[in-house]
């Protein structure tokens, strides 16, 4: 579905994106993270054909800069950041609508399983809607048209867990679509995602194929040692599952389905972590072995 | 409820080039309606008739123009000083705002040719600079005849074909200078200046400048001939005032070597020329580079 060969984007002397290689088949989700100037929207500008740049990028075989309308077609695309347009949410959809031969009707239906009433807000301007209401029709006119590539920037950030669960049906509910997803919580998006890729300074430093076969019947035995108590956290780690065997290290074992999402809990108490291991458990004979990540400090 | 089809939706009936041209003009409009910037540039023009006829419209005398002469003589004048630097800086606000403010990065991820977007953008935009010019003067029209005040018709033709050209150069101008930059700030800044080294080059100043520098009759006359703003004054006097005697010395002399016919030929071709070059230019800028 998609390739990308080399590909690298400089702005000046500054390089955000240092010759990715990316091959992504058809039907893959794919988790894409990094922190904040990694290059992930760098690289979904690109994957929109809305950057020049070196290497190859294509899409179905196809170049999306060079067969923008036939390429981008294919795609829907929530950004990060809403854009700050004037124009009435009716226009706007309409406008969608025109361009990606969708239909109106299927974006307002996506919109209201999302909570999101359109009727009362055709007239206002989109500028003028709230966080939530603008990701929420961004959202819907994604998806509320036909696509095989979903491209999503951080598309639950402003979003009520009423709504972001309503997301998550919406993309489970197209399986056959590929989806590239960016999410600084890698927690929500682990039970969508069967790859995640992470960026750092434009390079990809994390290639983890999730295998849901070999996940699905699999588990992690938990080693965490924390530098400091803190409630909080201990709250956290019992719904975990975990016991402080001795004061500051907690043991359990985590469902393999779960180890990203576990991840992103570690992830929101980094400052309290001194150490973790993960071990797979289900080696039949041979004992477990590391396969995730073994940290300390 | 059931996904859509994933299955890419087929091409419109029409050829992706008119359906995104369409749609964005559509659109550009759309949103203009909305605009502050609209509803006082519309307020300003449709003002300034007004004022027009409240000072009298067939009442007086003005340099030997009176009625609907007057009062049009008046209105291309004043026009002619507002509005391209208002075209101008509505323009680059408009475009360069949109790329500052993410609307590209959105609206150039969905399927639409950027083509058909520049051209939807441009048409639309052009409609929106015009249409208030030219209703306001309509409107001056319509008041003079349920007056009963002589038309001028010919010279009402022939100017509106002026403003209307003298538009397309300017917006052609905003979206060449929108393609070079990337930020409302610095869009902002080079219209202005552009603007004024265009009245800068104005028959009067030029006058001031062939005496103090003794500068080739030549040059000056090529200058004239290339300030959008000095053609459009030089050609919207042509029918008021044959011999161009309200106008300076470079006109006359641009008068005299183009002879009228010759003149009023280049006032509508050179702004056609002019805004399809530029504009022409934005384009290939906007396409070759970073598109947000």
């Amino acid at each position: 579905m998609i390739s990308l060969k080399g590909l690298t984007k400089s702005f000046g002397a500054a390089r955000i994106l240092n010759g990715i290689d990316l091959d992504v088949p058809v039907g893959q989700r794919i988790a894409l993270i990094g922190s904040n100037g990694a290059g992930k929207t760098t690289l979904f500008r690109c994957l929109l054909g809305e950057y020049i740049h070196e290497g190859r990028v294509a899409i179905d075989g196809r170049d999306p800069r060079r067969d923008r309308t036939a390429v981008l077609r294919l795609v829907g695309f929530v950004p990060q950041i809403a854009p700050r347009l004037e124009m009435p949410v009716a226009a706007l959809m309409r406008y969608v609508a025109d361009v990606t031969g969708g239909r109106v009707e299927e974006m307002e239906a996506i919109a209201a399983r999302m909570g999101l009433d359109v009727a009362p807000i055709r007239g206002r301007a989109f500028v003028k809607l709230s966080g939530g209401m603008k990701q929420k029709l961004l959202i819907a006119m994604a998806l509320g048209r036909p696509t095989r590539l979903l491209i999503l920037d951080e598309p639950a950030a402003n979003l009520d867990p009423a709504a972001r669960a309503v997301l998550f049906d919406l993309l489970a509910e197209r399986p056959e679509v590929t989806m590239i997803i960016s999410s600084h919580r890698i927690d929500e998006i682990a039970a969508l995602v069967n790859r995640v890729i992470e960026l750092e300074h434009g390079r990809v430093i994390l290639d983890d194929t999730v295998s849901d076969a070999g996940a699905l019947g699999s588990s992690f035995a938990i080693r965490l040692a924390t530098a400091r108590a803190e409630p909080s956290f201990a709250r956290a780690a019992g719904e975990w599952g975990l016991t402080e065997t001795e004061p500051g290290v907690w043991i359990g074992s985590i469902a393999g389905p779960d180890r990203l999402r576990f991840l992103g809990f570690v992830a929101r108490h980094a400052g309290l972590v001194a150490g973790l291991s993960i071990d797979e458990e289900t080696a039949a004979a041979g004992g477990g072995r590391d396969v995730v990540v073994t940290a300390s400090r | 409820m059931r996904a859509p089809d994933t299955a890419p939706a087929a091409a419109p009936a029409a050829s992706p080039f008119w359906t995104g041209f369409a749609a964005t003009f559509r659109l550009e409009v759309a949103e203009a309606f909305r605009a502050r910037w609209f509803a006082f540039y519309a307020a300003v023009f449709f003002g300034l008739v007004g004022l027009l006829l409240v000072f009298g419209l067939t009442e007086s005398r003005v340099l030997g123009f009176t009625g609907l002469s007057r009062t049009l003589v008046t209105y291309i004048q004043l026009t002619m000083a507002i509005l391209p630097v208002f075209i101008l800086i509505t323009t680059v606000r408009s475009l360069a705002g949109d790329r500052e403010a993410g609307v590209f990065e959105y609206i150039l991820g969905l399927p639409v040719g950027i083509g058909a977007w520049y051209a939807g953008r441009f048409l639309g935009r052009y409609l929106l600079a015009s249409a208030p010019v030219v209703a306001a003067l309509m409107a001056a029209v319509v008041y003079g005849v349920v007056r009963g005040v002589k038309v001028p018709w010919l010279e009402l033709g022939f100017d509106i074909g002026l403003l209307l050209v003298m538009i397309f150069a300017f917006v052609g101008l905003g979206f060449l200078i929108s393609a070079l930059t990337r930020s409302v700030d610095t869009a902002q800044t080079l219209a202005f200046i552009i603007w004024l080294v265009l009245v800068l080059g104005l028959d009067l100043v030029l006058l001031g400048a062939l005496i103090r520098s003794r500068l080739a009759i030549e040059g000056v006359v090529a200058i004239a001939m290339l300030n959008p703003l000095q053609v459009f004054r030089t050609g919207s006097m042509l029918l008021f005032d044959p011999q161009l005697v309200l106008l300076g010395p470079t006109a006359f002399t641009v008068f005299d070597i183009f002879g009228r016919a010759g003149f009023m030929v280049w006032s509508f071709v050179y702004p056609l020329v002019l805004g399809l070059l530029t504009a022409g230019a934005g384009w290939a800028i906007f396409r070759r580079g970073d598109l947000p």
